[in-house]
């Protein structure tokens, strides 16, 4: 355990956090929205997972990936494989000339599973998978440009190009991935329904709960020597350099990390909305889930839900209201937050908030001696 | 694939697949030249490239209905007309952003790719507001139409050719603007020291943003071309996007030799994998050569050796 | 535009039709072009599912694109079915009941089609949803409409291969749009070799297959090569060269979106001239709507293959295009899709009015065999299988963006979502 006491784990402030946001998550939206709704938050915080891993990639260590939605998309993938796999039992599809595989596979004149199919027919390698797959493949891009030492716009850019690769690809082997339409139609996990009322409800905590987990391990690198010494490292790369850290292994590290996160995302996308489409690889996507990331606080774990969200809603809300305005608004809030919030929300909160809460809680629960001097906001942005 | 034809026939496909290279050579170096300016000398990641691209477009098509409803005997010639206006509106518009926007932000790159992605976003809404969702249809002049045959088998699209030469004389201007003029010398001296610019009594905001502008207007150009070629409409822009910054990257962000070469090379391997594979599988193997090529020389082709 | 919650401009005229007989409003209720002055029977009768009727009202959903990419295809759709409701509204409604529609955007993004479906149906109760244009959209909704049992109205051709009690396609299959097409081309242009080329997605994919299968098979003919093109593609200068190459007797272009207006203008500055007779390209792709971006003068010649041209000639669409321009513009222009989604409101109308009842079993019901003899593009009826029966007809695009029909099927085309050899 490389902390010695739970409060350099977790500051005051970031216990009441994580508490706050569980309280709304856990109590107040089942309680206060319809199953309708709560489905859609549920699929908002999907994205949350992103956005968190994002926090860590880019708040913390300094590097902008505009392709994690290549990792979203690998994760909704593997679990909409799985599912699509169950429901193409050679029952459900005998009106096809070769049943037992998926649908699209026969109209595209495909007469056996594909080989890197075949092990999606088990639960377990498809969860394996869920995580492994975006760690390994993001672990081979970071390998191949940190090791060179490739770093900010150029590394935002490759992996730009890399999330335009991907779509490509997918659209144009629609045999073997369903093409454009996505993976549809999934209907059972494990002969359980999946798009009752009820099974969305569990989804939808099983959703918090990984989003809970995911959290706490973020924190736990944000709060280890690793998360310092990614901050050392976005403020003066070479001087860590000289230092004796190998630089590139720990922005691997952290690119993998926000991979597996993105890819849990999209798996807990796929279970809630019972399809997996290729419209979340591409770039716009990628680049609309940096801005969650933007919107809720660069720096902040918790912030990165609240961004994810807010966006989210105000996008579903515009949309549903004025659905010729909703690109006006988003547009604004893009630019709005980057020049008058550059940390988000949770920028806000630490400029006005953090420190009459910190008295408050001073006065309450004596004096915090530890406190963590990481969340004030003088931290500011460099990028 | 080639063993029931004639050699003539080879030689007449082989040549007019160099004219088809080229052509998309052109547009690869119009659709990068403001980018390399903007992105290559300023560092700021302007993702709405495409949508002052689609501003020289729809400039363009308004252009040419003025002049086909006041003075259509001048129909003709309303293209060279439209480019200009294309080039003023859209480096008017990149100045305003320039000083509305992008100031502010010179010193955090990556927030200029969110800032001008918003702006991409309200961009696109006005377009379709203004001019509709549909694509315009932009008629192009009668001298513009059409193919030039230069032997029996070989026919050169003559649009085709006169994008090119915007192309040439673009590249040009703008290599005579930035290595010739003493405006260059202070873009350059900007770029290399700002503080020392600055000191030396280089007026930098001024720099910077007649700077942005004249990129943003060279993205208005590209687009008043590119009517003649594609499709006018809100979106139309996003599909830019990619190779734009491909090209620049690939080229060796600071130099604009580099940016000329990076688009000949993408553009030819483009082109004749296009020939041999189809469009889907050729654009795939080219990013995927381009992004490969990337990781292991991430400098790109052609580096400017500067201390920062 | 301000399309969305708003409700039909002619509220008001309803109540007069309290007066008529019930019998008389039955046969009026058959015969489609007289105006239903129905007796407005009880709410509790006609919905016995909780659906957004009231005594005065019925809503509906409209679901498409306004935002992204594919708004340039679906706005077409979107003021055809308008348009058709504030019609059917000015005739006194559906059961006595004026039609009022939700607008949602779909965004050109499948999983936001999903979503917006969702809520209209659980949280709005529409009574039934016009909507979707791409396969992939449609893909994304039909499992929603199918576990929440509501009907949607889809207007586009497509690939087939699908029959879903919960869908009502007005637009055509693809056999019924290319095997005619096929074979008028085989027998008046003497077509025997043929370069297939398309968007790369399902549905050029799949239309392609069917072609190559009816040209090999059927026509004895050959397929020179086949190739697609990421969506949005503008460059096209090396396919071309290909055709050049093989030199087809027929081009056969099945390309969407934007890369329509690069393809065709680069085409005609290639100098393959479609106006001669030495090129000829067939489409299934394009309509008045992509010619407006296209530009007449770049596609004149071109033969498209559609049940449905805004230049037809009969009185149906005479009125139709005049309705149509009064209510969107003197310059609006009518394409094959926009036409069958017009219908969907009609069949919608009609299907209610059979079954007595807006409950969607009672309407699923009653919809195999309603006809519409009211339709642009002539006498529709819809098949057992939920497609319609229409016939095809092959345009010659002119250079003012219009076609000229020059054939049409003589017999309604039966629909054939999973044609036997050809899959």
């Amino acid at each position: 355990m490389p902390f010695n006491t739970f409060k350099e784990y977790m500051s005051r402030q970031d216990v009441l956090a994580f508490a706050v946001l569980a309280l709304l998550l856990l109590v107040v939206f089942p309680l206060s929205l319809d199953i309708l709704r709560l489905n859609q938050v549920g699929k908002f915080l999907s994205f949350a997972f992103v956005a968190v891993g994002l926090v860590l990639c880019w708040g913390y260590g300094g590097i902008l990936s505009l392709g994690q939605g290549v990792f979203y998309g690998l994760g909704g993938y593997a679990m909409a494989m799985y599912l699509k796999l169950e429901a193409s039992s050679p029952e459900n599809t005998s009106i096809q000339s070769t049943p037992g595989i998926p649908d699209f596979m026969d109209w595209n004149r495909i007469t056996e599973l594909p080989w890197f199919w075949v092990p999606f027919n088990s639960l377990t390698v498809a969860l394996i998978a869920i995580v492994v797959v975006p760690a390994v493949f993001a672990y081979l891009i970071g390998f191949a440009m940190f090791k060179r030492r490739v770093s900010g716009v150029y590394f935002a850019i490759i992996t730009q190009s890399i999330a335009a690769i991907m779509t490509i690809l997918i659209i144009g082997q629609q045999g073997l991935t369903g093409g454009v339409n996505g993976i549809t139609d999934l209907r059972t996990l494990k002969g359980w329904e999946i798009n009752t009322d009820f099974a969305s409800y569990v989804f939808y905590f099983v959703c918090v709960a990984m989003l809970f987990v995911c959290l706490f391990i973020a924190q736990f690198i944000r709060m280890s020597k690793v998360g310092k010494i990614l901050i050392a490292m976005r403020g003066q790369e070479d001087r860590v350099r000289f230092s004796g850290y190998d630089i590139a292994n720990f922005k691997i590290f952290v690119f993998c990390v926000g991979a597996a996160f993105a890819g849990i995302g999209g798996a807990m996308f796929t279970l809630q909305e019972g399809f997996m489409s290729p419209s979340f690889v591409g770039i716009v996507p990628s680049i609309e889930m940096v801005i969650f990331c933007a919107v809720g606080g660069r720096l902040s774990l918790p912030g990165a839900v609240y961004g994810a969200l807010l966006v989210n809603i105000a996008k579903t809300t515009f949309g549903e209201a004025f659905p010729q305005l909703w690109l006006f608004a988003m547009g604004l809030i893009f630019i709005g937050v980057v020049l008058a919030l550059p940390n988000g929300v949770a920028g806000v909160y630490n400029t006005f908030f953090a420190r009459p809460v910190d008295a408050l809680m001073a006065r309450v629960l004596g004096r915090d001696k530890t406190r963590n001097t990481l969340t004030v906001p003088e931290q500011g942005v460099t990028s | 694939m080639f063993s029931d034809f004639t050699t003539a026939e080879l030689g007449a496909i082989f040549a007019m697949q160099g004219f088809a290279g080229l052509i998309l050579f052109a547009v690869f170096v119009l659709m990068a030249l403001g980018l390399a300016i903007i992105f290559g000398q300023m560092k700021v990641i302007n993702m709405a490239h495409g949508e002052f691209m689609i501003l020289g477009a729809y400039v363009t098509y308004v252009t040419s209905n003025m002049f086909a409803s006041h003075i259509p005997d001048f129909f003709g010639y309303y293209f060279l007309v439209a480019i200009v206006l294309a080039f003023l509106a859209a480096g008017a518009l990149g100045a305003l952003v320039e000083w509305g926007m992008i100031r502010f932000l010179y010193k955090r790159p990556l927030d200029t790719l969110l800032a001008t992605w918003g702006l991409s976003l309200i961009l696109q809404q006005t377009y379709r507001s203004v001019f509709g969702a549909r694509e315009v249809g932009v008629v192009t002049p009668e001298w513009l139409d059409g193919s030039y045959r230069l032997t029996d088998m070989i026919e050169v699209p003559i649009n085709g050719m006169f994008v090119m030469a915007i192309a040439v004389m673009a590249t040009i201007a703008v290599a005579l603007l930035m290595y010739r003029s003493s405006w260059g010398k202070q873009v350059r001296a900007v770029v290399q020291n700002r503080p020392m610019a600055g000191a030396v009594g280089i007026n930098t905001a001024r720099v910077d943003r007649m700077t942005f502008a004249l990129g943003c207007g060279i993205a208005g150009i590209a687009g008043s071309a590119f009517t003649m070629i594609g499709s006018t409409g809100p979106t139309a822009g996003q599909a830019y996007i990619v190779d734009t910054f491909l090209v620049v990257v690939f080229g060796g962000a600071a130099s604009l030799m580099g940016t000329v070469a990076s688009a000949f090379t993408i553009s030819q391997s483009q082109s004749i994998l296009e020939f041999f594979m189809g469009g889907s599988m050729a654009k795939v193997l080219t990013l995927l050569t381009v992004v490969v090529i990337l990781m292991l020389r991430p400098q790109g082709l052609f580096t400017l050796k500067v201390r920062r | 535009m301000n399309m969305s919650k708003t409700q039909g401009p002619f509220k008001g005229l309803t109540r007069r039709g309290l007066m008529a007989g019930s019998i008389a409003a039955f046969a009026a209720t058959l015969m489609l072009s007289v105006p239903s002055w129905a007796e407005k029977p009880p709410t509790a009768e006609v919905n016995t599912t909780g659906l957004a009727v009231t005594d005065d009202t019925v809503t509906v959903g409209i679901l498409h694109s306004v935002t992204g990419t594919m708004a340039l295809s679906e706005e077409g759709s979107v003021q055809a079915e308008i348009l058709a409701i504030e019609q059917i509204n000015a005739m006194g409604g559906v059961l006595g009941r004026q039609i009022q529609y939700i607008q949602e955007d779909g965004a050109s993004d499948w999983p936001t089609f999903a979503d917006r479906a969702r809520k209209l149906i659980r949280q709005d109760n529409v009574a039934s949803v016009f909507g979707c244009w791409t396969s992939a959209s449609r893909k994304a909704v039909l499992p929603i409409f199918e576990r929440y049992n509501n009907m949607l109205y889809y207007p586009t051709f497509y690939e087939g291969l699908e029959q879903s009690p919960n869908v009502v396609y007005t637009g055509q299959e693809a056999t019924q749009q290319i095997l005619a097409g096929l074979d008028w081309v085989h027998r008046e242009k003497g077509a025997e070799t043929f370069y297939l080329l398309g968007s790369d997605y399902i549905w050029p994919r799949t239309s392609n297959k069917i072609a190559r299968i009816h040209i090999e098979e059927h026509l004895g003919g050959r397929v020179l090569g086949e190739d697609y093109f990421p969506l949005g593609h503008t460059s096209f200068n090396s396919v071309i060269n290909r055709i050049r190459l093989r030199k087809p007797d027929v081009v056969y272009a099945i390309i969407v979106g934007g890369s329509n207006v690069a393809f065709y203008r680069q085409l005609r500055a290639a100098g393959l001239d479609m106006t001669s007779e030495d090129f000829t390209l067939m489409t299934i792709s394009v309509t008045e709507d992509e010619v407006l971006g296209i530009g007449g003068q770049n596609i004149e010649g071109a033969y498209s293959a559609m049940k449905y041209f805004q230049s037809l000639d009969n009185p149906n669409n005479e009125a139709f295009v005049k309705a149509f321009k009064e209510r969107w513009g003197e310059d609006s222009v009518i394409g094959d899709v926009t036409q069958a989604a017009y219908l969907g409101p009609w069949l919608w109308k009609a299907a209610v009015e059979k079954a007595g009842s807006f409950d969607i079993d009672k309407v699923r019901e009653a919809t195999p065999g309603i006809e519409l003899t009211t339709a642009p593009e002539g006498y529709v009826k819809v098949h057992d299988n939920h497609h319609l029966w229409s016939k095809l007809r092959i345009g010659k695009a002119r250079r003012d963006g219009q076609f000229d029909v020059i054939y049409e099927t003589e017999e309604l085309m039966e629909p054939n979502p999973f044609p036997e050899g050809y899959q």
